[in-house]
């Protein structure tokens, strides 16, 4: 089976964070407020062939460790889409 | 001398222009070499390796020249990273830490002074603790982080090499240069091969690279 998975990759909490940071602090110049805690970070969409979701995930976690993100600075979180 | 090449290194030259300077001798190796013979020292030179896609350093790291380099270091062999090559080296895990973003978020293209914190590294053996060295920086993701657990260990362990008087970058602690525990694997952002010339502003960087290639500052 085909599963299509995303892989989100983000600062680890305590981690300065300038982009995001920097998006927040221009928020009230467009008009929203009440925002905060923006956090900027990266997603990555690809297909996994693999037996089962269990195997397609701990694959992209796999990759999502070593490739995706900088585990010295940075979490993911893996989900399925869907799957064909 | 080795200075490793990936495609989209750019200081390959600057760093073999300042090693030549310096009297030594130096040759490219391409990225994908498996071996290094012939070297008794590496540099891993700045630039957008792999242009700098996903991260500075994340798809450099797996190039196959960076396993004879760890090899290389294993074995007590001087490996220095500048910049790019810095962060390849955090990447691959051969020194602690990540460069982030810049705390601005602008690129730094500027002189700085920088404090030698401490001289066990192969980059800073000839210097003296205390001794301020003006070498330009440039770069974008130069801002050095670590978890509280990991600054301690550089702390106890004498791993901050150099220090920047007024920090540019947002980097913790000031950090611009560390080691690792032996002492013969330093990553540094500034560019010390931009600085040996007093026509180009700065010789500082004679007393890095002569104390990195083992040879005089001033010949």
């Amino acid at each position: 089976m085909i599963f299509s998975v995303l892989v989100e990759v983000s600062l680890r909490p305590g981690i300065a964070d300038p982009e995001g940071a920097t998006i927040e602090r221009a928020l009230p110049a467009l008009g929203f407020t009440g925002i905060s805690s923006v956090r900027a970070g990266k997603a990555f969409r690809f297909d996994v062939d693999s037996g089962s979701e269990a195997e397609a995930v701990s694959t992209a976690q796999q990759l999502a460790e070593r490739l995706l993100s900088n585990p010295v600075i940075e979490q993911c979180v893996v989900r399925v889409e869907s799957s064909r | 001398m080795g200075v490793v090449v990936f495609p989209g290194s750019n200081c390959e030259y600057d760093a073999v222009i300042a090693v030549e300077a310096l009297g030594a001798t130096a040759t490219f190796v391409w990225h994908t070499a498996t071996k290094l013979d012939g070297v008794d020292a590496i540099i891993l030179p700045g630039g957008f390796a792999h242009g700098d896609y996903l991260r500075p350093g994340a798809i450099a790291r797996f190039s196959p020249v960076m396993a004879a380099v760890a090899d290389f270091a294993a074995a007590g062999g001087p490996v220095l990273g500048i910049c790019n090559g810095f962060q390849v080296l955090t990447e691959a895990s051969l020194l602690p830490g990540a460069l982030q973003k810049n705390r601005g978020l602008t690129f730094l293209c500027q002189p700085t002074t920088l404090v030698v914190s401490s001289t066990r590294s192969v980059l800073t053996r000839e210097a003296q603790v205390g001794q301020e060295l003006s070498i330009p920086i440039n770069h974008f993701s130069g801002s050095f982080t670590c978890d509280d657990d990991t600054y301690a260990s550089l702390v106890e362990n004498d791993q901050i090499v150099l220090r920047y008087r007024e920090n540019p970058n947002g980097s913790r602690d000031d950090i611009a240069a560390v080691c690792n525990l032996d002492g013969n694997v330093v990553g540094l952002m500034p560019h010390p091969e931009r600085a040996i010339s007093a026509l180009l502003g700065s010789e500082d960087g004679r007393v890095l690279l002569g104390g990195f290639l083992g040879r005089p500052a001033f010949a």
